[in-house]
């Protein structure tokens, strides 16, 4: 039951029969200035635990640490953007959100800044409680007009969107994995495409629409479901902003029915986006939201905050069962 | 567009601040009201700024190696205008529009809606930080450029002006010149929290200080002069500016944060600015 994912301060651990790799955030913005050159990358006294140190070490005349101060560290990517340079910074998901909404929704995504923003510690991956805990970033962020919003899922996803940020317009909130990564995609032939929701297996009587690390817990909760004779595909939608509504009606229309799954709480995020495009598409389907409660959640181990919450893939599966076990029993 | 010289001719300088004053006058009277108090308060900055130290041609706003100048406070967008008219950005005759619906002239700076206004103001505590990262940018990329930032004494009142303040201060950010427009007076009327000694507060922070009449022309001169000479940390010239300057009738206005005049009001002003037509 408690195959850990993440441990210690949060780091995604690999999973048996898993690859994983480190510091893909870092791997990617390494890549993304060596070729192009227009990079800085800034952080908040969160250097060590966003993965920016192999970064720094490469450059170190392009990395700055502004010090506990996410209004600061979101302002001077601002300028550092209007300068024409590609600024990326990095601190906690809480911090960017919570703390600098305001410098990210005015100084940045209003004027179409090029700041990215990789966002740490997304939803359940740190037993530090609410402080620590983005479980609402996803909510916040998206609202803002302008703005793009990523939920990686794997450490493939995450470095590859780290080299292209440069290139993707305005302003970017990233949710950024870190530590050991699992790779779920693998990086010789996944690509990652803006904006676009990429659907894995063929499986109709359930169909999980997920976001984030949560795309790889509905995909292990998937061979768990086969072995009950309950056949799922996934649509995974990194994409937050701006939503694949074609693909996520499409997807939910060829299934019987829908399980939204993500890392966040299930107000404003991932659900409210399926919700949506299913009704302006006309797509009425039987749907289960997966996610997090509608309230802070305390300290504790990441494996008993994830079990408890139900975002393991043991824990997505059962709910499933669950659920389809009580749609049985209502229709006898 | 003028380049920064040595000896300015003050008689010049002070012609284009009664100008100024006259463009904001236009605009206000155009709409019935405005930020007319602080404008006519920073009359003879935006002079000095704009036709002595600033290295900006009006006919490429968007040149790489021009200084920058970040407005902080949207509100004087006013001000602004009344420069950008001067200066050809804007035809004169759309100042009437001040305000209006559907004008480019807001009430607010909004980046990108008027060319030559480099960052979105208003939102206030912005503005030291966009500076001190464009300041950044500039040198990493080895540009000789330099960074000049207005904001206001109310803004010393949020917390992200001090975070900027700092950070500017920490990375040593030379080619950065705040002025810090202390007129007195926040939206709720003279200023709610006392935030003196502003220049030690300055100090404290690990910035080079000048504190002068903003509405003296010759200090604002001897304070840039004095911010170019400077290396090694960033500065910050402290103006004591009074709102409302150059009509008496408004500098005496004891709510002189937003300005409404009745309509037979905006003649005696025109005529005390001696302006065609008032």
């Amino acid at each position: 039951m408690l195959k850990g994912r993440t441990l210690g301060m949060g780091e995604l651990e690999a999973v048996e029969n898993r690859a994983s790799k480190l510091a893909p955030f870092a791997t990617g913005a390494i890549a993304a200035q060596e070729a192009h050159g227009d990079v800085v990358l800034l952080t908040a006294d969160l250097g060590k635990y966003t993965d920016t140190y192999p970064f720094r070490d490469r450059f170190p005349d392009r990395f700055y640490n502004v010090g506990m101060a996410e209004q600061a560290l979101v302002m001077v990517a601002a300028g550092l953007a209007r300068t024409g340079l590609s600024a990326y910074c990095t601190t906690y998901g809480a911090f960017a959100t919570r703390r600098a909404h305001d410098f990210l929704a005015i100084a940045c995504a209003h004027g179409g800044a090029n700041v990215k923003m990789f966002a740490g510690n997304p939803g359940l991956t740190t037993g530090y409680g609410g402080t620590h805990q983005a479980i609402e970033d996803l909510a916040l962020v998206r609202a803002v007009p302008d703005m793009t919003v990523i939920d990686p899922c794997d450490a493939t996803e995450m470095q590859q969107i780290a080299e292209q940020a440069r290139e993707m317009e305005g302003t970017v909130y990233c949710r950024l994995l870190r530590g050991n990564v699992p790779v779920v995609f693998d990086p010789a032939t996944h690509r990652f495409e803006l904006g676009k929701a990429k659907r894995i297996g063929s499986g109709t009587d359930i169909g999980f629409i997920s976001t984030g690390f949560m795309t790889e817990r509905c995909l292990d909760a998937s061979a768990g479901l086969a072995e009950l004779g309950i056949k799922a595909s996934v649509l995974h939608c990194a994409t937050i902003k701006p939503f694949d509504t074609e693909a996520v009606a499409a997807f939910a229309a060829s299934v019987d029915k829908v399980v939204t799954a993500e890392n966040h709480v299930t107000v404003g995020g991932l659900a409210s986006l399926v919700l949506d495009a299913l009704y302006a598409n006309g797509v009425m389907k039987p749907l289960l939201k997966i996610g997090i409660p509608d309230r802070f959640i305390e300290c504790g181990s990441i494996p008993y905050l994830q079990t408890r919450y139900g975002l393991t893939a043991a824990r997505v599966r059962e709910q499933v069962a669950q659920w389809l076990g009580a749609g049985a029993q209502a229709a006898e | 567009m003028p380049s920064p010289n040595e000896t300015p001719s003050f008689s010049h300088l002070r012609d284009k601040a009664l100008q100024l004053r006259r463009n904001m006058l236009i605009q206000a009277a155009g709409k019935g009201q405005g930020y007319l108090g602080q404008g006519f308060g920073l009359a003879e900055f935006f002079a000095a700024l704009y036709f002595h130290e600033l290295n900006f041609d009006p006919k490429y706003p968007q040149a790489p190696d021009r200084d920058r100048f970040y407005m902080s406070t949207g509100h004087y967008s006013i001000a602004l205008w009344a420069v950008f008219a001067e200066i050809g950005l804007i035809p004169k005759d759309t100042l009437t529009t001040y305000g209006a619906d559907e004008s480019p002239l807001e009430m607010s700076t909004i980046e990108g809606h008027v060319p030559g206004v480099e960052m979105t103001g208003g939102s206030l505590g912005h503005g030291l930080g966009i500076a001190a990262g464009a300041a950044l940018g500039l040198r990493i990329q080895h540009n000789p450029a330099r960074v000049f930032v207005e904001i206001s004494d109310g803004e010393l009142q949020e917390g992200s002006t001090w975070e900027a303040a700092t950070a500017a201060s920490a990375f040593r950010l030379d080619n950065l010149v705040c002025f810090n427009d202390c007129n007195g007076i926040q939206a709720d009327g003279a200023l709610v929290v006392p935030m003196e000694p502003v220049a030690d507060k300055w100090r404290a922070f690990g910035w080079d200080v000048q504190e002068v009449d903003g509405n003296a022309l010759e200090e604002l001169i001897g304070a840039m002069h004095w911010a170019r000479a400077c290396r090694g940390k960033p500065k910050v010239i402290v103006m004591r500016t009074r709102p409302g300057r150059g009509i008496a009738r408004l500098e005496a206005r004891e709510q002189a944060h937003f300005i409404r005049v009745e309509g037979n009001e905006w003649d005696t002003l025109g005529r005390e600015l001696e302006l065609e037509n008032a």
